[in-house]
């Protein structure tokens, strides 16, 4: 909406860096790193998300107010995430 | 500003007569008149189920219906009155025909995705009651797994569906309100001069923009294993059940403040406007709006205490759910505040405000009682639940609802209902409510479990009584339908500003013309501003 315009260039260097990522998590899923798969999984989809949001979805170069929602839904997202961590981690059988 | 409360003025409801021009409008107000008549329509369709319910329980061997029937009435009154009528009541209504006229602007930022919300609610309303009228659900409105993602024989996946439809509804208005209030504001209406009503409806939108897509999520992945049989939530496929309830509460609990928030925004222009008083500690309710829906998200675990959640989540969950009760208690004591040495006037949306806050106050305490992890072991899954969440949604929401209509309804049809008959029917509503769920406090601590359609032949009495409150509760709903529809031919043409109250919607005329106003109101006085030359220094 402000007149900021991306390249075209720059949107092929972003899907081509998402599809470097896809063939990452595809390649890490058959190496055996135990419970440090999971994290490797969710870094590279953080990664991917953050490109994603950023270039395709023009918010680097959006408004403040826009910066304050959109690290509100983050700041959601990570309540939901931990609070339900909160149990799922801890279920001790005695 | 526009002169006088003339009847030939042209205003929204005379600019185009035809079916197209309401069901193509893009106003506003229309918009909101277009979801009155619906969310009134489901709200029957919950009050029949409800029927249903209270005359099977007069007797404990559970004549009327089959425990099957039972199920399924108890559900399709839960989801019907939750996602089609709470959800949608003030925001969709109230909130649609007030937001922009309060600030002073002439509709929402985006009208055309406004009327398409409303569309979106049909939609979702269709599938949910074709899901019905095939033969119902019977999970209960929570729709736990594995019972709903697997075990239930009855209509789940086109219930979820209309769910999940009508939730984008809700997003959509959320979304509208939250850049209206951003952008659209009136030069001089700061933050810190926008009505209460306002805030309570910026924080409702940020619950209904965050939350939301959650719980439409949540219902896709219950249909989908039990479409495909892909383990999500069914222990037996791989799945985990709580996981369901984690997701299913993360939106679920904070839905009740879609609910009751609004309801006290309502609250805190009735209260100030009847009382004739600025409002004690304005910033202090701001902030607790906020608060509200911001804590609204920690404490959904206190549903799952019994569930097999961890003991550590359960302590966690149970000491956070105490932490909402501060910003709602500021919101009770500073009311009770503002009325000190007003000029109280007791008309018919005042006795709601009043109901509201004494009942709010109830249902608020007993939320304690039972966010306290000891005792909700001993009372969950009880009668004692039910009559502590009704007293929130139906004590606290719905009279809000009510209060907010008979304040408005001046503005929105430009005439006045009968006060006498009105006052008389807030009355029989507060004592049919409360004839009807308090007994139900007592039977569920002497533990009446919910959800069953027969009980031990002690318990009669109570439930008589608890049936017998809510045909009087039903009657205080009748009336005003009655009252409400006699006044649009036959009613007083209410003026401007029959109730001398302060804000931009009653600057203008009732009804007001299709564009709010005819010149952009200029805001140069804090919210409230009304004459307290007796006060100096009080
Ligand atoms: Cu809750």
């Amino acid at each position: 909406m402000t007149g900021h315009t991306i390249s075209r260039n720059r949107y092929f260097l972003i899907f081509a860096a998402l599809i470097v990522l896809l063939v990452l998590t595809i390649f890490m899923a058959y190496v055996d790193l135990g419970p440090f798969n999971v994290i490797v999984a969710i870094t590279i989809a953080i990664i991917k998300a953050t490109l994603v949001i950023l270039y395709f979805m023009h918010v680097r170069y959006s408004s403040r107010v826009t910066w304050v929602f959109v690290s509100a839904g983050f700041f959601w997202l990570l309540i939901m995430f931990t609070l339900t961590m909160s149990d799922i981690a801890t279920r001790f059988t005695f | 500003m526009s002169t006088s409360g003339s009847e030939n003025h042209t205003n929204y409801l005379n600019d185009g007569y035809g079916v197209k021009s309401w069901l193509l409008t893009t106003d506003h107000k229309r918009i909101a008149i277009l979801y009155m008549i619906s969310i009134t329509l489901f709200f029957m369709i919950g009050g029949f189920f409800a029927l249903v319910i209270r005359l099977t329980l007069l007797s404990p061997n559970g004549t009327l219906v089959s425990a099957d029937t039972y199920n399924k009435m108890f559900t399709m009154h839960g989801v019907t009155m939750i996602f089609f009528f709470l959800i949608p009541s003030i925001p969709a209504v109230l909130g649609n025909f007030l937001v922009p006229m309060m600030i002073g602007a002439r509709d929402l930022a985006f009208p055309k995705l406004n009327l398409l919300s409303w569309y979106i609610y049909v939609l979702g309303g269709i599938f949910t009651l074709s899901a019905m009228v095939l033969g119902g659900v019977d999970t209960g409105w929570t729709f736990y797994t594995p019972l709903s993602s697997g075990y239930s024989h009855t209509n789940v996946v086109p219930t979820v569906i209309g769910v999940f439809i009508v939730g984008f509804s809700s997003i959509l208005t959320g979304l509208n309100f939250i850049v209206t209030i951003h952008k659209m504001r009136a030069p001089g209406l700061t933050w810190f001069r926008l009505p209460l009503f306002i805030w309570a409806h910026y924080a409702t939108s940020v619950i209904q923009v965050l939350g939301t897509p959650v719980i439409a999520v949540t219902l896709a992945l219950v249909g989908f294993e039990r479409i495909t049989g892909v383990g999500i939530f069914d222990p037996n496929i791989g799945g985990d059940p709580i996981l369901f309830q984690h997701l299913f509460w993360f939106y679920s609990h904070p839905a009740v403040y879609i609910m009751v928030l609004p309801s006290m925004g309502i609250v805190s222009e009735v209260v100030t406007c009847f009382s004739q008083r600025k409002l004690f500690g304005y910033r202090q309710m701001a902030f607790a709006s906020m608060a509200i829906a911001v804590f609204g998200f920690l404490v959904w675990g206190h549903h799952m205490f019994v569930s097999g959640q961890s003991v550590y989540a359960g302590m966690a969950f149970s000491a956070l759910s105490f932490l909402v009760a501060i910003p709602s208690a500021v919101k009770v004591f500073n009311w009770t505040a503002t009325l000190y040495k007003g000029t109280i006037r007791f008309n018919t949306p005042m006795l709601y405000a009043f109901g509201f806050i004494g009942l709010f106050t109830i249902g608020g305490l007993t939320g304690i009682v039972l966010a306290t992890l000891p005792v909700d072991v001993h009372v969950h899954d009880t009668y004692f639940v039910i009559a502590h969440f009704h007293y929130i949604m139906v004590g606290g929401a719905v009279m809000g609802y009510m209060a907010g209509l008979h304040f408005w309804w001046p503005k929105i049809t430009g005439k006045l209902y009968p006060e006498g008959l009105a006052k008389f029917s807030a009355l029989t509503l507060f004592v049919g409510f409360n004839l009807t769920f308090f007994p139900q406090f007592i039977l569920g601590y002497l533990g009446m479990p919910r959800r069953y359609h027969i009980y031990p032949p002690e318990f009669q009495v109570l439930n008589v009584l608890s049936t017998a409150g809510a045909s009087i509760l039903g009657l205080g709903y009748i009336i005003p339908f009655f009252y409400f529809m006699w006044s649009l031919r036959k009613g007083k043409v209410a003026g401007n500003n029959p109730w001398n109250a302060k804000g931009l919607e009653w600057l203008t005329t009732s009804p007001p013309p299709t564009f709010n106003f005819d010149k952009t109101p200029v805001v140069t006085e804090e919210a409230y501003a009304y004459p307290e030359e007796d006060l100096v220094g009080g």
